[in-house]
């Protein structure tokens, strides 16, 4: 297990968000959490990357506890975030953009011109601000911003959010691309479709709970869970 | 002729100190969200400590540098060892800043008495610049350059380099920088001590004009929230252009209308405030 959740509890202020979540990731595998809107999905997310830190329970990345640590030093362990809403750093250019989240890893980490060769489109647009690119370009610039930390897990918040079809196309050969290369994802989406074709194993959280959970192949046929948890 | 010169030269000179410590107020502001009061003290104590060693070294070069020195260490101690226990506490931690006003500008009134005092201008610019009959103040123009020289640098830092673009991103968005790995905490203090060292830079270089006395600490940090009001927080552009107007309101304010001086420059901020409440160049926090 790469990311290994034991029975988080998470408050914004006084009201509970998390009501005891336990969730895997097992190394280099894909794994989906599905949910609607307002269920707790971007707490799990900002939990594990130490924005609003859990008050009960456990976070182990690649065996070390991380709960309570800095947002930094959960990061430097390894985490890559590709956040909800992308918040690339507007003022920033695309070029400044990538050499901020830079962790150099010799000799086969990233480097901006691998990070251009992903995104062809991000290079013809180097020194521009990243607040005036396209939605889809931010969204390419914060992938690929993360991935210039060199990380071993990506979290992913609702990355097809506001992203035409084509784009979610391209999107999801770069995430198998990339989960080939041996990189674990944790994706979270209110996509089933997208998920269900990327995703090795799925959760699904109602109100603060994880609700159900099998492989993809298996959610796949579960007419009655997809109905039931999802509305479709 | 030379009148109008002699005040256009004031303005702009005063208006150099002003952005010397506005761009410090501005740039701890974008970063950890505060209002730091201690700026004003910051600044009183650089011009007290760049007195001491004037007086010790007859150095002025070296009193200035010094005065920045010290105080740039003063502010990261402050904040390493007391702000920086509040973090998230933005009530908390400006309560904190006020406290320290008093305890500094009370420690320079133990150390160096309430009397008013001047620092003396280095030898070659003591006195005044003749060409074509017109006097020019030479200290003054040396402020103006030196603040220039200050204003580019800034700039290049901030926009050129890799810090900067860290310190940029910290701005933009604190809490997903540090998501992605990035030390914001080391930022902050690196930020505030450069801050607090420019300011104390910013108070030296004035002694010879503008001097020490107590009080002093309040009245620049009004005239710099007046430059941040006006040209917007956090934006280094802003700090100079509100810098510049202040400066030159202030000083014809007291020429042409004294009684009216102050209320020229806050009736600005209030106009400023009115049409565009993130003032000229500031971004929305």
């Amino acid at each position: 297990m790469i990311l290994e959740i034991q029975d988080i509890q998470t408050y914004y202020g006084d009201s509970y968000i998390l009501q005891g979540i336990s969730l895997h990731v097992p190394e280099k595998i894909v794994v989906g959490l599905l949910g609607r809107n307002g269920v707790g999905k971007t707490t799990l997310i900002r939990s594990i990357i130490g924005f609003t830190p859990p008050r009960k329970g456990r976070i182990i990345f690649k065996g070390i506890d991380i709960t309570g640590l800095a947002p930094e030093q959960i990061a430097r362990l390894g985490i890559g975030l590709v956040p909800q809403g992308r918040r690339v750093f507007p003022s920033l250019t695309v070029l400044e953009n990538l050499i901020v989240a830079a962790q150099p890893k010799e000799p086969e980490g990233w480097s901006t011109e691998s990070a251009f060769e992903l995104f062809p489109r991000l290079k013809e647009r180097t020194s521009y601000p990243a607040g005036k690119l396209s939605g889809g370009e931010q969204q390419m610039l914060a992938i690929a911003r993360s991935l210039m930390e060199n990380p071993d897990l990506l979290l992913m918040d609702e990355p097809t959010e506001g992203l035409a079809p084509m784009l979610v196309e391209h999107l999801g050969d770069v995430l198998r691309s990339l989960n080939e290369k041996g990189l674990s994802i944790l994706l979270v989406e209110q996509n089933l479709n997208f998920t269900l074709r990327l995703a090795d194993y799925i959760y699904v959280m109602t109100r603060g709970e994880i609700v159900y959970e099998s492989s993809s192949e298996e959610l796949l046929q579960n007419e009655e869970a997809k109905h039931l948890y999802l509305g479709v | 002729m030379s009148y109008w010169i002699v005040h256009l030269l004031n303005g702009i000179s005063f208006g150099m100190v002003l952005f010397l410590m506005a761009a410090g107020l501005s740039l701890i502001f974008g970063l950890m969200r505060i209002v730091n009061l201690t700026h004003g003290a910051l600044y009183l104590l650089g011009t007290y400590v760049a007195l001491s060693i004037n007086r010790f070294t007859n150095s002025f070069p070296l009193a200035v540098i010094t005065g920045a020195f010290a105080i740039g260490i003063l502010g990261i101690l402050f904040q390493r060892l007391f702000l920086q226990r509040f973090q998230h506490e933005v009530r908390n931690q400006l309560l904190l800043t006020l406290g320290f006003v008093f305890i500094f500008a009370d420690l320079a009134l133990y150390i160096w008495g309430g009397e008013p005092r001047l620092l003396p201008k280095p030898v070659p610019f003591r006195e005044s610049l003749w060409i074509g009959g017109v006097s020019f103040p030479s200290y003054r123009i040396l402020i103006i350059f030196i603040g220039m020289i200050m204003a580019i640098a800034l700039w290049l830092l901030l926009e050129r380099t890799k810090v900067g673009a860290l310190i940029r991103a910290g701005v933009d968005d604190a809490e997903m920088a540090r998501g992605l790995g990035i030390k914001v905490p080391v930022l902050f203090t690196g930020v505030f001590g450069l801050g607090a060292s420019i300011s104390a830079f910013g108070g030296a270089i004035a002694g010879p004009i503008i001097g020490a006395y107590p009080g002093l600490e309040w009245e620049i940090l009004l005239m710099a929230l007046a430059v941040l009001l006006i040209g917007g927080l956090g934006s280094l552009k802003g700090a100079f252009v509100g810098s510049l107007f202040v400066g030159l309101a202030d000083n014809f304010g007291k020429v042409l209308v004294p009684e009216l001086a102050l209320f020229i420059i806050f009736g600005s901020v209030a106009i400023v405030l009115a049409f565009k409440p993130t003032g000229l160049f500031g971004k929305t926090y």
